[in-house]
């Protein structure tokens, strides 16, 4: 058993070689792709025995022989991305196929000056942003307890970076769309994203991931890490439409500071089988979080939601409401976590999961 | 109108403030800024009369009152009104009654006569435009399930019915979007007048955009170490906290004590 598992997992080794073959990445980077690495391996694919992963068995994902994806030779244009585009963020968008950037679908122009969105590989590569990357990357969401996790933080290839200087307000919404083509290959796709909001600041931030061709298997694994500095406002929304056979296991890290507020809501609909994690750290006086989200799965879908709240100073709020709706033969998980920490005094933490089951 | 006169407060034996003097005349606005920590709040609930903090020394004049003699709601009655960073929600009270109560127990006081609820209902409804409050929110139980803005925004409420002569605002501003800081800085400047005062309690220079104080007082380790006009304000954003660290609390406790703006550099 161990045996094929550890083939399995070192097959992603010769993909953590090409990583650490681009020279883009300064060196820091590099070491902490390693020792990310080094973790999946130890940690290796989890299984039915673990307690985090009980209803959620993803030894079909161990099992895959994924490839790393081509580059995208599809013919997409404006037209074809307008379907699962938002006009609100015809000016304020990143598009990325099979987790690569595609600056030709992509606009930034109705972003205001000092706001900076980019691709999160030619961000490490510029010296002003690797920085700021650094004090984060790797620190919210934590890869030494999840395997998905540390392969994520070893292999990703591109993503979005999203900074917002302090006392800036962003209108429009920043629109990270993340599409798969599975048409050429079996993929497994790494998309990492960094959203730092400053002191004051404000956004909106869309993360959106389907499927535009093809119908074949392929793997999502995103991770995104969220910094919401003193008072500033950070609302997100996942929307989760990935094609019929694909997989998704996806872990979302915010860290709130001071009087920080974090609105989050999920829409998972598609994938045959999808995980969302979601832990918020709040360690700070005043935080403010509401974690909302929708599943609706119909015959042969699988969607599971873990969510951590940690609530570790006073006076910090967190409202949850999880709601699915289940069709044919489906099935859906909630498991909610609600940590108080000591001298968390005064913690006002609400959780909700309404589910409607359609077939017997 | 206010006058503190080298308070110390501690709580748990521990001290918090030390020695704060500061003078408050009717029709100003003075903000009180300075880092986590440095006393701001437990001013604020000093002042307002919070049980658990013991006041060592010094004394606080209310209009000619001493303050620290009175209870919590011998205050409020008084005329002092605190906005709390952290309103508190009370389930089963309807915001309503809740602030209907507290006005006729003003009234009393004054000596005049009680509103019937279908009178206090009007004043409630003009009172509730200065804060842009849906009419939903009043039937509500207190802050319940309100957002962290539409508490903020019931705590101005609160101070538009009861009509302080003394409005303490401690951090009302923390955790608002820039639309929910625009209605809650428009309320106050409403609210303002030449016969009250108020004092607010911020850790963010953002608020000062929206109400231009007449004085501001930096906080640090529980001292006044810097007075001065609005421009301090800028600076202290423009700086953060550290230059002002070294200096030399008794030189800006003579300035505050006096009430005038230190010259801004």
């Amino acid at each position: 058993m161990t045996s094929q598992a550890t083939k399995i997992e070192s097959a992603y080794a010769h993909y953590l070689s090409a990583r650490l073959e681009d020279k883009g990445d300064p060196a820091w980077v590099a070491r902490l792709r390693e020792s990310a690495f080094d973790r999946f391996e130890q940690l290796g694919f989890p299984t039915v025995d673990e307690e985090e992963w009980k209803y959620t068995n993803v030894a079909v994902i161990a099992k895959t022989d994924f490839e790393a994806p081509p580059p995208a030779n599809i013919n997409l244009n404006q037209e074809s991305i307008e379907r699962v585009a938002y006009p609100e963020s015809s000016g304020s968008r990143l598009v990325f196929v099979n987790g690569i950037y595609a600056p030709e679908l992509s606009a930034t122009q109705a972003l205001p000056a000092g706001v900076v969105v980019m691709d999160f590989s030619a961000a490490l590569a510029d010296a002003d942003y690797a920085g700021r990357i650094r004090e984060h990357l790797g620190r919210i969401a934590d890869y030494n307890e999840n395997a998905f996790t540390a392969l994520n933080t070893a292999l990703f290839t591109g993503g979005g970076f999203v900074y917002v200087p302090r006392n800036v307000q962003v209108e429009a919404p920043i629109h990270l769309m993340f599409l798969a083509d599975s048409s050429q290959a079996v993929v497994a796709t790494f998309p990492r994203v960094l959203v730092m909001l400053e002191r004051d600041a404000a956004a909106t931030v869309i993360e959106s991931y389907e499927s535009i061709a093809g119908d074949k298997v392929y793997w999502t694994d995103p991770v995104v890490e969220l910094f919401v500095d003193e008072n500033a406002r950070l609302t997100l929304y996942k929307i989760q439409r990935e094609g019929a056979r694909a997989f998704h296991v996806a872990n979302t890290g915010a860290h709130l500071m001071r009087s920080a507020f974090f609105d989050c809501t999920t829409i998972n609909l598609g994938a045959q089988l999808a995980r969302h994690n979601v832990v918020v750290t709040m360690d700070h006086e005043g935080a403010e979080c509401w974690i909302d989200g929708l599943y609706i799965v119909g015959e042969g879908q699988h969607t599971d939601t873990h969510s951590v709240i940690d609530h570790a100073s006073p006076h910090c709020v967190s409202h949850q409401t999880y709601k699915g709706i289940l069709d044919g033969k489906s099935r859906a998980v909630f498991n909610g976590k609600v940590f108080v920490r000591r001298d968390a005094r005064l913690t006002d933490a609400k959780q909700t999961n309404k589910n409607l089951i359609l077939s017997r | 109108m206010l006058e503190i006169r080298n308070l110390s407060a501690t709580i748990d034996n521990k001290p918090i403030l030390r020695g704060i003097s500061l003078t408050v005349n009717k029709g100003e606005v003075h903000a009180i800024m300075g880092p986590n920590g440095s006393g701001k709040s437990t001013l604020a609930k000093v002042l307002a009369g919070h049980p658990a903090y013991e006041v060592t020394s010094g004394e606080v004049l209310f209009e000619g009152m001493n303050l620290l003699e009175l209870e919590p709601d011998e205050r409020a009655r008084a005329g002092v009104f605190l906005a709390f960073q952290y309103p508190v929600e009370v389930p089963g009270v309807s915001n309503a009654q809740f602030l209907r109560l507290a006005y006729n127990e003003k009234r009393k006081h004054l000596g005049e006569e009680e509103l019937d609820p279908l009178e206090f209902k009007d004043l409630l409804n003009e009172r509730a435009k200065i804060v842009e409050m849906e009419p939903a929110l009043m039937s509500r139980s207190v802050n319940e399930g309100f957002s962290g803005g539409e508490k903020k925004r019931n705590e101005i409420l609160q101070m538009a019915v009861l009509d302080p002569k003394l409005a303490v605002l401690d951090e009302t501003d923390s955790g608002l979007d820039i639309d929910a800081l625009r209605i809650v800085s428009e309320g106050v400047n409403k609210l303002a007048t030449s016969e009250n005062a108020i004092i607010l309690v911020t850790h963010y220079q953002r608020l000062l955009n929206y109400i231009v104080p007449d004085f501001v007082h930096v906080l640090y380790q529980g001292r006044i170490v810097r007075s001065g006009g609005k421009e301090l304000a800028l600076q202290l954003e423009e700086k953060g906290y550290d230059w002002l660290k070294d200096a030399q609390p008794q030189e800006a406790e003579m300035l505050a004590t006096a009430g005038a703006p230190a010259a801004g550099n």
